[in-house]
């Protein structure tokens, strides 16, 4: 389903010299399967996802998701994929202030290039537990209910894989299990990959796969060396 | 956010204010340039006395400042039976100087001819009939019926004189003189859309009879010699009347009010006579004999050409200047929108980078700030039209009691209709610059902020 080969990423720096991120050989996911990564602070984790997701560009290599590779495409090709057949939770969640719940789901169908449904999206915010905050603009919502819209608003497409960056270090303990049950049990349901990025061990230690990107990487790089 | 929407309803405004101005440049420069052509038709010349052409245009064809100096009335027969007469289908005097005031507003009353009415067109339409003036109610006055009068329909709305009513002309057109005989309202007009549909048109052999208008019997005779050889003694700025006032003998007057006899020629002056020729070489050699002749006491002008003159060197220019300016104020406008736009990108970049890491192609975003900017625009726009003409209608009344220019509100002009895709269309550039800053944004970045 997902499969990296010699894929190699590096950063410029101001300086001009290039800084090397990421050198992965192989590394593959088969559909419906859940991972955990970790990985020291400023280790590519994030990079890593961007890549997948096409919001980056890599230096060599090739990305395959569904049997397309992403790398070969032309972008507009890689938006419109991205927009179908991946999913990306945040971090910060990444809602947009001006819209609704509903209208920040609904803008997760948007870019795929088939008409919004808002019934759907409805059923999804309602199916995490926020049919009573459709209209509910992010501010109004607490920290655990955004990052259960944006859950929505990830998974509305039915992706083939979904990016989650650490999803749940803004959230307390509490929520955190109830927010990674949630996402195990979609992906599940809807047969979808995820590739989710932790540091916490609680969480990973729930996955039957964990992936030290250290393991993955050939440029080992850690906060001191830098 | 609401600070964001604040500065651009700010924006808006700003530009709505330029449009604004540039609608009422474009419309009054537009009604105006109309009026001028259209008041001036049905005639070929205007004879008056000496003086500046444009102030003869003005007083007799527009009803505007001050008329010039009269002529004599044996001056006027030479077009009706004498030397002129060969080349003239009709002539009609004008006496100009009184006025009617009433409503708030001051309506030139003005002393002539039925022929007016009858012999001369007012217009001309597009496939070259001639609009002759009609009447909406009453008929014309008739020349032995001394104190009857028409009038125009604005005047007669404004008035609120209806056919049967009677008014009494005020000396002067300043409105502070002395109140004349009473004038039966026997006819009034159609609209025609020009100067005419403001004034009150009385006979002009009431005119003579009234206090002040008639010269005196003994001195208008003996001037009778002298006007064929020399322009009149006297400068007055006004009609047959402040001279006449002085040298007038009160018993003439009383007499003739009285008895209602027609004043002898000897004591009548006209203001000006508009003059319809038979054909086209009329107007020449009138032009030759009156304005080149040995006798200097009148002008002829042809008035389509001082209106072309006024228009080119006066109204043309003017509108130039106005319309550079407030072409300056929508660029200005224009360059807000931008600033203000530019000014939320940084702001925006998040938004734009999440959308971006939803599916949305680079040219996605970079339309949602164009159209941003092409609609502010166009609010701004659609505003100022709106304002331009409301500020329009309610100076419409007193444009038209200052300039005799009637407006409406929805007094369109086809410039308008370029104004607002081009006004788009400059929307659109100026957003390009921020629409290229989301066009560039750098997804990965601004998503970590
Ligand atoms: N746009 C960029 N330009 C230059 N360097 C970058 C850029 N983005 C990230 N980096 C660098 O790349 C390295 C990896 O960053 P990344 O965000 O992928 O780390 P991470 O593993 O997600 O760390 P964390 O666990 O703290 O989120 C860091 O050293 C970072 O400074
Ligand atoms: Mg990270």
């Amino acid at each position: 389903m997902l499969l990296l080969e010699n894929v190699r990423k590096s950063y410029r720096e101001p300086s001009g010299a290039r800084l090397p991120i990421l050198d992965i050989e192989h590394f593959a996911l088969s559909p419906g399967e859940q991972v955990v990564l970790c990985g020291s602070s400023g280790g590519g984790k994030t990079t890593l996802l961007n890549c997948l997701a096409g919001l980056t560009t890599v230096d060599d290599g090739r990305i395959l998701i569904g049997g397309h590779d992403i790398t070969a495409m032309a972008e507009v090709a890689r938006d419109r994929y991205r927009a179908r057949s991946i999913g990306y939770v945040f971090q910060t969640f990444n809602l947009l202030p001006a819209f609704t719940a509903l209208e920040n789901v609904l803008l997760g169908m948007t870019f795929t290039g088939q008409k919004a449904d808002p019934r759907r999206a409805a059923q999804w915010l309602e199916n995490l537990g926020l049919g009573a905050r459709l209209q509910h603009k992010p501010e109004a919502l607490s920290v655990g209910e955004q990052q259960r819209v944006s859950v929505a608003r990830a998974l509305v497409n039915r992706p083939l894989l979904l990016l989650a960056d650490e999803p749940t270090a803004n959230v307390d303990t509490g929520h955190q299990q109830q927010i990674i049950d949630l996402l195990r049990e979609a992906c599940q349901h809807e047969n979808i990959a995820m590739l989710l990025v932790t540091h916490s061990p609680e969480v990973a230690s729930q996955f039957e796969r964990v992936e030290q990107l250290e393991q993955v990487n050939r440029i080992k790089k850690c906060l001191s060396g830098k | 956010m609401q600070q964001r929407t604040l500065a651009s309803l700010l924006t808006g405004l700003s530009m709505a204010l330029g449009v604004a101005l540039m609608i009422l440049v474009i419309v009054i420069h537009d009604v105006t340039v109309d009026q001028l052509d259209t008041d001036a038709q049905g005639y070929h010349l205007i004879v008056g006395g000496k003086g500046g052409e444009l102030q003869l245009v003005m007083s007799t064809v527009f009803h505007l400042g001050r008329p010039l100096m009269p002529i004599p009335y044996s001056y006027y027969k030479k077009f009706v039976d004498g030397p002129f007469a060969q080349y003239v289908e009709a002539a009609i005097p004008y006496c100009l100087g009184d006025s009617y005031q009433a409503a708030g507003q001051q309506f030139r009353v003005i002393g002539t001819t039925p022929g007016l009415f009858t012999k001369i067109a007012y217009g001309s339409r597009a496939d070259g009939t001639p609009k002759h003036y009609t009447f909406q109610a009453g008929r014309n006055f008739q020349t032995d019926h001394f104190f009857e009068a028409v009038l125009g329909a604005v005047a007669a709305r404004k008035t609120g004189l209806k056919v049967g009513d009677t008014f009494r002309p005020t000396h002067g057109i300043s409105g502070r003189g002395d109140r004349h005989d009473q004038f039966t309202v026997v006819g009034i007009l159609d609209p025609t859309g020009t100067a005419n549909d403001r004034a009150l048109f009385i006979n002009i052999e009431g005119f003579y009879l009234l206090a002040g208008h008639a010269l005196s019997a003994a001195p208008a005779a003996a001037q009778a010699p002298s006007t064929e050889g020399g322009p009149p003694a006297a400068a007055t700025i006004l009609a047959p009347t402040s001279r006449a006032a002085v040298r007038k003998t009160p018993l003439d007057a009383v007499s003739q009010a009285l008895q209602h006899h027609p004043v002898p020629e000897e004591q009548r002056e006209v203001t000006s006579i508009l003059v319809l020729c038979k054909d086209a070489f009329g107007p020449m050699v009138l032009d030759q004999k009156i304005n080149k002749g040995s006798d200097r006491i009148a002008q002829a002008i042809a008035p389509a050409a001082v209106v072309t003159r006024l228009k080119e060197t006066i109204v043309g220019p003017v509108r130039m200047v106005l319309l550079i300016l407030t072409v300056l104020i929508v660029i200005v406008a224009g360059l807000s929108i931008l600033v203000s736009i530019y000014n939320s990108m940084s702001e925006r970049s998040h938004d734009i980078a999440v959308m971006r890491a939803l599916g949305a192609s680079r040219t996605a975003v970079m339309s949602i700030i164009l159209v941003e900017s092409i609609l502010l625009a166009l609010l701004g726009g659609v505003t100022g039209v709106l304002l331009g003409h409301t500020i329009l209608a309610l100076a419409a009344p007193s444009i038209e009691s200052h300039a005799g220019i009637t407006l409406h509100f929805w007094q369109f002009s086809w410039q308008e209709v370029l104004l607002i895709p081009g006004l788009m269309a400059f929307a659109a550039l100026v957003g390009f610059l921020p629409a290229l800053t989301a066009y560039r944004t750098d997804v990965a970045r601004s998503l970590g902020k």
